[in-house]
């Protein structure tokens, strides 16, 4: 699913999803050993990730530097878990929610 | 010691001393009657911007818009000339709704040539015109040029599209004023890649309005965003503005913008030392023109440590203009007294590359992140407000423009109550 050069996330390709929305939800219903072990896979790579899907146009990505992309949207969702929440969920904000409804198209 | 330089009347709320400094009553955030006089002397009779240009970017685009507050629903489309107009979006036959899909109450977007209500299908052109009645022969002396789509006012400023409800208002560029003069020639043309975020709080409105119009809470209630070491020193330095004005009824907050990029990159989370981008946006501003020559109403107070102005347009509308060059909008859109409709869109130049890509996605979700903390405090403070155990709340030199907020809303309706009278 992934460029070869990034078959080391290929375990995580459940993390490839579609919008925010998607990601969001995978978060909340994650647990914080899932998340760490996805960061802890993903972050590494990031910069790698960026120069390698940089060598394409965003609007003429092929379909695995596309997953790629959203598997680091995903990485940018749980960021804020594991480096400072510590929970899926962001604290104080009980019942809270904010739905993306408009997102940029990848 | 105050950081940043104060005016000379001494603060920033006695250099507008028609606001006075005692405490403020709240009682205008859970009266249903005062909610209801709201209605009809702000949101029936002021500029209420209901999106952009480029949501009707061609011939027959068109998006309703449900405005709770003021009992209507509106259709907003560009027609044959070009136009945006704004019809209140109701048949001429028997009142049903116009445009709409499954859900009466939902807002619907597309393009069409021409409207058929879905009832007895009667046609409107994109102008409004009745141009169709089914069984036309079967009514009495119906003339299809008295029975056009309910015509709203609507202008159009620096591709923002206003409406207003009240045919006798001023001009919007005149309603607007002195600070939308000031920031004409912004390219906001050019940051047209959208984030929207929806929500329902369970707050009056000006709740929300409040939240953001100050950042004292900022290092209290979003403390754990940042890094510890970095928490503690911006709680003890607390918060203070750069500058701030009021044209009333708008009014503005200019703030610095030290964390775009940090001085000291270890103060900020790993992903946004990795991407260079975070609450403030992408720390690199985007290659296109305007950018170098603000306009003259961006950092009013002329700082080198200028980060953002965040413009409160009366009654709903916040327009906060980041430094690297991308732009949100607040709308804050009643439905009860203590309910409203909260509305972000976040507006960035269209990445070129992922990388561009990645940077506004951890600018979005971290917006989204603080956003959640905020929505669910002002569901606390309504529930206390309205146990009315307390009445009377101080506003410090830093919640001015939650003074002015108050203050405009209740002359507006003591202005509309009079003149009933």
């Amino acid at each position: 699913m992934l460029p070869s050069e990034f078959a080391a996330l290929e375990p995580f390709s459940e993390w490839i999803l579609e919008s925010e929305r998607d990601r969001y939800s995978k978060r909340l219903a994650s647990s914080m050993e899932e998340m760490q072990s996805f960061y802890d896979a993903a972050f590494p790579l990031l910069e790698q990730a960026s120069d390698h899907l940089d060598k394409f146009p965003l609007s003429e990505l092929p379909e695995q530097e596309r997953n790629l992309l959203l598997l680091m949207f995903s990485l940018v969702n749980v960021s804020f878990p594991v480096e400072v929440w510590k929970q899926a969920r962001v604290p104080d904000s009980g019942a809270a929610y904010m739905d993306l409804v408009v997102e940029p198209k990848v | 010691m105050p950081h940043f330089t104060k005016p000379e009347a001494g603060s920033w709320t006695e250099n507008y001393p028609e606001l006075g400094t005692s405490p403020v009553n709240y009682e205008d955030s859970i009266d249903p009657a005062y909610y209801e006089a709201e209605k009809e002397a702000i949101f029936k009779r002021t500029w209420l911007n209901v999106g952009r240009v480029e949501q009707v970017p061609k011939v027959g685009s068109y998006f309703t818009k449900e405005l709770a507050v003021a009992d209507t629903s509106l259709v907003i489309v560009r027609g044959k000339d070009k136009e945006i107009r704004a019809f209140h979006n109701v048949c001429r036959h028997r009142g049903n709704k116009l445009v709409w899909n499954d859900y009466p109450g939902e807002e619907v977007k597309g393009t069409c040539r021409q409207f058929t209500c879905k009832y007895h299908a009667w046609r409107y052109s994109l102008d409004g015109d009745l141009t169709f009645v089914q069984q036309e022969k079967e009514f009495f002396d119906l003339d299809k040029a008295d029975y056009g789509l309910k015509l709203v006012r609507c202008e159009v400023w620096e591709g923002f599209i206003f409406v207003n409800l009240d045919p006798e208002a001023q001009p919007l560029k005149e309603y607007l004023g002195e600070f939308a003069k000031g920031l004409e020639g912004y390219p906001f043309h050019e940051m047209t890649e959208v984030f929207t975020y929806k929500a329902e709080i369970g707050s009056n409105w000006k709740l929300f309005i409040d939240a953001f119009a100050e950042f004292y809470h900022a290092p209290v209630l979003h403390m754990k965003q940042a890094v510890k070491d970095e928490a503690d020193k911006l709680f003890n330095v607390g918060y203070e503005a750069l500058h701030y004005e009021i044209h009333s009824p708008h009014s503005m907050i200019s703030s610095w913008g030290g964390m775009s990029p940090p001085k000291d990159l270890t103060i900020v989370k790993p992903i946004e030392r990795a991407l260079r981008s975070g609450l403030f946006g992408p720390w690199e501003a985007p290659d296109i023109e305007g950018l170098d020559n603000l306009p003259t109403g961006l950092n009013p107070g002329r700082h080198r440590a200028w980060g953002n102005d965040s413009f409160e347009f009366f009654p709903n509308m916040t327009l906060l203009i980041w430094k690297p060059g991308w732009y949100l909008t607040y709308h804050y859109w009643p439905t009860a007294v203590d309910r409203h409709l909260f509305e972000a869109n976040l507006y960035f130049v269209p990445a070129k590359t992922a990388r561009e890509r990645l940077k506004q996605e951890l600018a979005a979700v971290t917006f989204k992140e603080y956003a959640l903390q905020d929505g669910n405090t002002l569901e606390a403070t309504q529930t206390m407000l309205k146990s009315r155990v307390v009445t009377e709340f101080p506003l410090c030199d830093q919640e001015l423009l939650l003074r002015h907020l108050h203050k405009t809303v209740a002359d507006y309706v003591k202005e509309h109550t009079d003149a009933a009278q």
